[in-house]
């Protein structure tokens, strides 16, 4: 029988590697999906663009991360990106009703398919990626300052006397604290606010909300206002938890559709509980779950192989099952959004 | 955000969700010359980039753009006949490409009798897997059914696991520097465009039955993930075609021979020194004329490989441009155009959707599979890691949109038409940054944060090409016609 200490040690070893990497993965493609799904429960198309999106606000708030820094300006223990991700939002979302301005209204006032839209939205990702090319260039940039570590996993051992550390980067508790603050105030937004409740009902009905005298032009605006913060926090914060690389976001564009169809689509609490079960299947499903058994089983049962379902490199496919799976079983999602 | 979505009148929606541009309205008769003359421009275009840019520029643009026009046309059945958003033309490309090694390198022997066995009885596990869960699909019911299948998968991915990681290993030990796969079946290429269209159409019909019949969004999501999983697969299954490693050195379609061959043989020969023959007369010396002779021979070699393959592209776009044009024209062809333009009317006809969907999901797929096919022919190697949404996916799109969606000359001149603004692009792009750069200090870092600009260039020039003929030209360069009896 593992004694407590094992169990310990084991319990430490899946919070460290599966525990607090999903949870800080999850949130990212939480924030990320939430912006898709309030997209499209408004403006009511897939928005292809909204993965360089994320690169652009990204872009922005590096930039003006780089002007506080040159200016001697830091957050103290906390990255000074965080700082910056204020005005990086008002810039991007500028930016967000700027494109749609020239773009996509031309096509919403038509009443066009929404398909002609998602394919304006490739257009517009094509301009958006090669300007975060024009400004970053391709190559790998890691822009966060301040304390690294929360917890250290030489101290944590020290601390507890186990064999196995635990390890929490100042950027994944920044994330999952920053993610909840978001949430939390975007619910509020939605179900107190008069705007915000005025954009539920023009996603729920747009012709009666019409009728109730909603200003659609303000709802449009401040959808993506409100889609370009999510965007620029959720790619800055994926940003300073692994680094920037423009084509990640790209890559990135296929869990948070992911995430925001197995919730359920145009569904806010479908999106961020959609963005937890693909990153937590993504990280359970192609951990080697070797170490974790020799802790809990008597040393003969030890395993041999790696105890891995799927190398790593298949996590694409992960998402994609669990689209699959979705659509096979309950095509509206958890939450029972739009069928899209 | 909305719990009482249903009540949006589904009817309404799916019809316009499934149009892609409204075709019936009336539309401004458009001159005949139109097509031609577009064609003709874009010749004139190529022939120019030949003589002031350099001949072999101007072939390999020719090359890739035959290619291009074949992908465009496979987009276009599914798009532009079918109004289906197929986001995942990347993956059947690179199917094609699999299809190219798999039919046409040598078997690897030592592989085969380290592993073969393995990997054989691996596949007689995945086939009884699947069998079995088919069987339990239909004899049972309800919970029992869900629990039985997921039993079973779990059941046979245990017993599967070691059975293909010894497989895998022992093929991947094998001469991992210069093999470290099984190979193919040594067959001529040529059987592998062929091959690589079914490769496509298998996965076509997978991904197919599962997605279609949902709204179209779904479709695209859908494709878009197909597409990664098809590459990460092959850029990690390094047994089957090597993964990031490559398979390179693939054999030539017969018709075109090998530069060094030919620059051996007396016809040629003969034939390079009589198409130059006033330079050559002109040469001072004997020795002279060798030596320029022998430039002339390499250069000619080069170009005369890419005219062969030229030649065997259009051959190939001329058959499939024929029977994409006979199909439309057929009464099968106004079936799919009356299905996209009202899914109601059409159902109420008799017609089945869903089948016809898929149908011409697979077949538009197969058609770029065989794109994919001639393209990694073409190369002459198969390189997994150079694959990307934006070159293989999208661009494709920007094609057929371009070009006109619904009508086949439409997706060839957007074949021809965007691949050569994206090739042409970049030196545009570099040419830009000179200007704006030309009187700068040359170690500031502006200056050469601005020499990086010229590579995404192209991305940017695509999509603003892509949001001013939606916007100012929805129905593309040539716009698809349609005759009302």
């Amino acid at each position: 029988m593992p004694d407590a200490t094992d169990l310990l040690n084991a319990l430490v070893l899946m919070t460290n590697y599966v525990f607090v990497p999903a949870l800080s993965y999850g949130s990212q493609l939480a924030l990320g999906a939430l912006g898709v799904t309030l997209v499209f429960g408004i403006l009511r198309f897939a928005n292809f663009a909204h993965g360089d999106l994320m690169a652009f606000g990204t872009t922005m708030t590096i930039l003006i991360t780089w002007v506080l820094q040159a200016n001697g300006i830091t957050f103290g223990i906390l990255p000074t990106a965080l700082l910056a991700l204020v005005p990086a939002i008002a810039a991007t979302a500028i930016v967000a009703i700027l494109i749609d301005k020239m773009v996509f209204s031309f096509y919403r006032k038509r009443r066009a398919a929404p398909v002609v839209l998602v394919i304006a939205s490739v257009g517009v990702m094509f301009m958006l990626s090669a300007i975060v090319r024009f400004i970053m260039g391709t190559e790998d940039r890691r822009f966060t300052d301040g304390e690294r570590f929360l917890v250290r996993a030489l101290e944590f051992k020290k601390w507890s006397g186990l064999n196995e550390g635990l390890a929490i980067q100042t950027t994944q508790a920044i994330t999952v604290v920053v993610t909840l603050a978001v949430v939390i105030a975007l619910f509020l937004f939605l179900n107190r606010t008069r705007t915000g409740k005025a954009m539920r009902a023009y996603s729920d009905n747009e012709d009666l909300a019409l009728l109730s005298g909603i200003n659609p032009d303000r709802v449009v605006m401040v959808t993506w206002i409100i889609a370009a913060a999510l965007a620029t926090i959720a790619g800055a914060l994926y940003g300073l938890d692994k680094s920037f690389k423009p084509f990640t976001y790209l890559q990135l564009l296929l869990p948070i559709f992911a995430a925001a169809i197995v919730g359920g689509i145009g569904e806010p609490v479908g999106a961020v509980v959609g963005g937890y079960i693909v990153a937590f299947s993504e990280v359970m499903l192609t951990y080697a779950y070797k170490k974790f058994a020799t802790y809990l089983l008597p040393d003969q049962w030890a395993p041999d192989g790696l105890l891995q379902f799927l190398s790593t490199d298949y996590k694409f496919a992960i998402s994609f099952i669990i689209l699959v799976v979705v659509l096979l079983i309950r095509p509206t999602g958890i939450f029972r959004g739009k069928v899209l | 955000m909305s719990t009482t979505a249903k009540d949006t009148d589904p009817k309404t929606e799916t019809a316009e969700a499934v149009a892609p541009l409204p075709t019936a309205v009336a539309q401004k008769r458009q001159s005949p010359w139109r097509a031609p003359l577009a064609f003709l421009a874009m010749g004139a275009a190529l022939v120019a980039v030949g003589m002031f840019q350099s001949l072999p520029v101007a072939l390999a643009i020719l090359n890739m753009s035959l290619i291009s026009a074949v992908m465009a046309m496979g987009l276009n059945l599914q798009w532009g006949y079918a109004g289906l958003f197929n986001a995942g033309v990347m993956g059947f490309t690179a199917l094609g490409g699999l299809a190219a090694v798999v039919i046409s390198h040598p078997p690897v022997w030592e592989a085969l009798s380290a592993g073969g066995r393995g990997m054989a009885l691996s596949g007689v596990i995945v086939i009884a897997i699947i069998a079995t869960t088919a069987f339990l699909a239909t004899a049972l019911k309800g919970r029992l059914r869900s629990l039985a299948i997921f039993v079973v998968i779990v059941v046979g991915y245990v017993v599967l696991r070691p059975v293909f990681g010894d497989a895998v290993n022992a093929i991947e030990a094998v001469d991992p520097a210069r093999t470290g796969f099984i190979g193919g079946l040594g067959l001529p290429i040529t059987v592998a465009w062929l091959a690589g269209g079914v490769f496509a159409a298998a996965v076509a019909w997978l991904i197919g039955k599962v997605a279609l019949g949902l709204r179209s969004d779904y479709l695209a999501i859908a494709t878009l993930g197909i597409a990664e999983i098809v590459i990460a697969v092959l850029k990690n299954e390094d047994w089957l075609a090597r993964g990031v490693k490559n398979v390179t050195g693939l054999a030539r379609p017969l018709p075109v021979p090998y530069e060094i061959e030919l620059q051996q043989k007396q016809w040629f020969i003969d034939l390079v020194s009589r198409f130059h023959a006033s330079a050559l007369a002109a040469a001072p010396d004997t020795a002279a004329r060798e030596v320029m002779l022998r430039q002339m021979l390499i250069d000619g070699a080069s170009s005369y490989v890419k005219i062969a393959y030229a030649i065997l592209f259009t051959v190939v776009l001329l058959i499939i441009l024929a029977l994409c044009v006979r199909a439309l024209n057929s009464p099968w062809g106004r079936m799919m155009r009356a299905i996209r333009d009202n899914e109601e009317a059409a159902s109420a006809m008799g017609k089945d959707i869903k089948a016809r969907h898929l149908q011409i999901f697979v077949l538009g797929s197969a058609i770029i599979g065989i794109a994919g096919a001639m393209m990694t022919t073409l190369d002459g190697q198969f390189t997994p890691g150079t694959y990307n949404p934006l070159r293989f996916t999208f661009l494709i799109w920007v094609m057929v949109i371009v070009g006109g969606s619904g009508n086949n000359l439409g997706a060839v001149l957007g074949g021809f038409l965007i691949w050569f603004v994206w090739v042409e692009a970049e030196p545009a792009g570099r040419l830009i940054v000179q200007l704006m750069s030309s009187n700068m200090d040359q170690n500031s870092a502006l200056y050469h944060h601005l020499q990086d600009i010229a590579a995404p260039f192209r991305l940017f020039v695509m999509g603003l090409v892509l949001l001013i003929v939606m916007r100012f030209a929805p129905r593309g360069l040539l716009p698809e016609k349609v005759r009302h009896s």
